[in-house]
């Protein structure tokens, strides 16, 4: 009978991973390493304003006095950052004017992502900015925004059009000082999304940056800001995926969110970056820097992620509740199978009068991975009537993989009203046996109990998302229970 | 129609069941008496195919097919139910999306199409009002922080949804007040057909007043030690087991 489980439980978990196809797209790369030469050169291939080469410089100078962090539960291969190229491209002389102009071969790329470039074809309420490799390549429906004064582009054209805005915001979230990956970011980042939303605008379609990693022996850098004004609300969706490689790729992106009073932003991640093979070769090394400031009174961020893919995960979306009455919320679900590792969770800093912040993070783990909640909620002095509500589940399907949960609580405000919440349970053998009582097959069965195990959080989803993520949950863990 | 023959099973190795022989014709009740540990309901886990038993000898046919050679499911769908003694949680998985996932497994089994989402509903209503669930129950999660009557009645109102053609109440009587017990047993007798059979396992013999069996088994030690009329469970109930266990010579 125990044969007959592993088998199921492997069955179950092996799903294949879908987007492992790799484009012929022809690329222009810069030779691979890290000096500054090479930080000036990706800066002039990019026709960067000085000051912008400035930061990178100092950033690079910062991230050579650093050292790799060694404190997650991650056991991180030495990566040799000289043998990563920093910058690839789509070949192209000037940006496209028009769809017509982009290489259909990229289209054809995006299309069979189900991500659509064109904007007839595309899900109503849904803007995309696609980033390929170090580029971004196309962003849909930036006429209709800005008639609203949206701002929705690449991060390199937000360099050139708006340098009053980026010089002004970049960095206020994450500075370059922030950590080893966000110096890295910050000296060699690339492109990624650039948003602003205006007073009093709420964004009528949810904005998505879709990135997609398909050079060889290339790294992703991509960098997200996002400037919510008073009274502004978006809903902002991310989703990634890479080709199949034995070779590592590491990416290190940098999200940061600023919101002024009232303002509230919704961010929704699914993360499914090529996860390595069963073997645990390849894969991608996601080290991301997210963060949310709540600068203004009455604001919100909202962060759910959906992480399943990568073949290790460093990330922590945080909150930075300064305003007066701000609010931080972190939903996650984050899958682990095969040798994946995932050290993920989020930190919420309560500086701000009546702030409040709530966290659900649901771990899966399955096969021979490592998954961990690691979290902080630190409130000041000064912080009057904090208020936090953390509940931390993980989920076990099988007995080789592992399940960690690193709950930090600091605080220094006597009103503060801290509470954590943490269970750890296995699919149990009689929830399975009582589907199938029912007439339901076992691998249905064990995508129902999770599914079911997740919602909570798949429920923050926008709707297209969140049918996605749940097929998402079943075929990560394909092949994994009985 | 149900055909036990001569059936053992082990569970860690040791024998529970040492030769049960029965048989189930459709329209019958058969109940299923007998002591704490005589095997009751390993013989319903066993039927079902639970995967902590072992079969180690005997057979059951089920309509002409090898029952011990099928999975759970497949069990399932060629229509033997159980409403179980202790129904599981299934926390976020809500009532309506797991009766409407084993509902078009068990339509596909038969090459039917799926159902459609509102003819699922209306079922569903229709359905509840057999053991008088409330409306509510669509949306909570499977057995979730339901009461222990709740949790028996909905094992009955599954049981409705699915049409099964063999129904095994394990203990179904057991944590019920009168009143629930009233309630699932209407639901049950209310299903009875001249097609289907129910096999009901239980302790006492109250809840025999409400479904009334054609046949009543003692199963004692492992094997079925002695048949008779529904008059045996009222024996049973003034006399208690000692005179079976005198019978069978211990």
């Amino acid at each position: 009978m125990a044969d007959e489980k592993d088998k199921i439980i492997n069955e179950v978990t092996q799903g294949e991973y879908k987007y492992g196809f790799t484009s012929d797209i022809p690329t222009d790369y810069i030779p691979k390493g890290l000096n500054e030469d090479i930080i000036r050169l990706i800066s002039s291939k990019k026709n960067e304003p000085e000051w912008l080469l400035e930061i990178r410089l100092k950033a690079f100078r910062h991230w050579l006095t650093l050292e790799m962090p060694h404190w997650a539960h991650l056991n991180i291969p030495e990566i040799d950052y000289q043998s990563i190229y920093y910058y690839a491209s789509p070949t192209k002389k000037e940006g496209p004017k028009s769809l017509d102009e982009v290489d259909p071969e990229l289209v054809k790329t995006f299309d069979k992502l189900g991500i659509p470039l064109h904007e007839q074809k595309m899900l109503s309420g849904m803007a995309v900015d696609a980033v390929l490799d170090s580029v971004s390549v196309k962003t849909t429906f930036k006429e209709q925004l800005a008639e609203l004064g949206i701002i929705f582009c690449s991060f390199s054209d937000a360099v050139k059009d708006y340098p009053e805005l980026v010089q002004k915001y970049m960095g206020s979230v994450v500075n370059y000082t922030d950590n080893f990956f966000a110096a890295l970011n910050s000296a060699v980042f690339s492109d990624g999304s650039f948003v602003y939303i205006p007073k009093g605008v709420r964004c009528p379609m949810e904005l998505s940056t879709y990135f997609r990693i398909n050079a060889i022996n290339t790294g992703q850098f991509e960098r997200t800001l996002i400037i919510a004004d008073e009274d502004s609300y978006v809903s902002y969706l991310e989703g990634c995926t890479a080709p199949m490689r034995d070779e590592n790729q590491l990416h290190a992106a940098i999200v940061e969110i600023l919101l002024h009073e009232r303002a509230e932003v919704k961010y929704s991640t699914v993360q499914n970056w090529y996860p390595g093979n069963k073997e645990g070769k390849g894969g991608i090394y996601n080290f991301v820097t997210k963060r949310a400031l709540c600068k203004g009174d009455y604001s919100k961020i909202s962060w759910t992620q959906v992480e399943t893919g990568s073949a290790i995960t460093w990330k922590y979306p945080s909150c930075i509740l300064r305003g007066n009455n701000s609010i931080g919320e972190f939903y996650s679900v984050a899958v682990t199978n095969n040798y994946q590792q995932a050290d993920t969770g989020t930190k919420m800093y309560h500086i701000g009068k009546n702030t409040s912040s709530h966290i659900v993070s649901k771990g899966i783990s399955a096969g021979h991975s490592q998954n961990s909640y690691r979290g902080l909620v630190k409130v000041v002095g000064k912080a009057e009537n904090a208020r936090n509500f953390s509940q931390c589940d993980s989920l076990l399907l099988g007995d080789k993989c592992g399940a960690h949960t690193f709950p930090y609580i600091d605080v220094h405000n006597q009103t503060a009203i801290v509470e954590h919440e943490a269970t750890t349970s296995k699919i149990s053998e009689d929830q399975v046996f009582y589907c199938n009582q029912r007439g339901i097959a076992t691998e249905d069965a064990i995508g129902l109990i999770v599914n079911g195990y997740a919602k909570e959080v798949l429920n923050k989803l926008p709707m297209e998302f969140a049918v996605e993520a749940q097929k998402l949950l079943q075929i990560t863990l394909e092949g994994s229970v009985g | 129609m149900l055909e036990i023959k001569n059936l053992h099973a082990n569970i860690n190795g040791k024998e529970i069941l040492k030769g049960i022989n029965l048989l189930v014709k459709p329209g019958e009740v058969h109940a299923i008496m007998g002591p704490n540990g005589s095997g009751k309901s390993t013989l319903a886990s066993v039927l079902t195919g639970n995967p902590a038993f072992e079969v180690t000898e005997g057979e059951v046919s089920f309509y002409g097919k090898n029952l011990l050679e099928l999975l759970p499911e497949e069990r399932a769908c060629e229509g033997v139910f159980l409403s179980f003694q202790y129904p599981v949680e299934i926390p976020g998985v809500s009532m309506v999306n797991f009766m409407r996932t084993a509902v078009n497994q068990q339509r596909k089994y038969r090459g039917l199409e799926p159902m459609s989402a509102s003819d699922f509903l209306k079922l569903m209503r229709e359905k509840k009002e057999y053991v008088e669930l409330d409306n509510k129950l669509a949306n909570r999660s499977v057995n979730e922080g339901f009461s222990g009557g709740e949790k028996k009645r909905n094992e009955i109102f599954q049981m409705a949804m699915l049409e099964p053609r063999l129904s095994i109440l394990d203990e179904t009587d057991s944590g019920l007040d009168i009143d629930a017990l009233r309630i699932v047993a209407n639901g049950v007798n209310a299903l009875k057909s001249a097609e289907n059979s129910t096999l009901v396992i239980t302790h006492y013999q109250r809840l025999l007043d409400y479904i009334v069996p054609d046949f009543v088994h003692v199963l004692y030690n492992g094997q079925i030690v002695k048949s008779a009329g529904k008059e045996l469970a009222l024996e049973l109930e003034e006399k208690g087991y000692d005179w079976i266990k005198k019978e069978v010579g211990e």
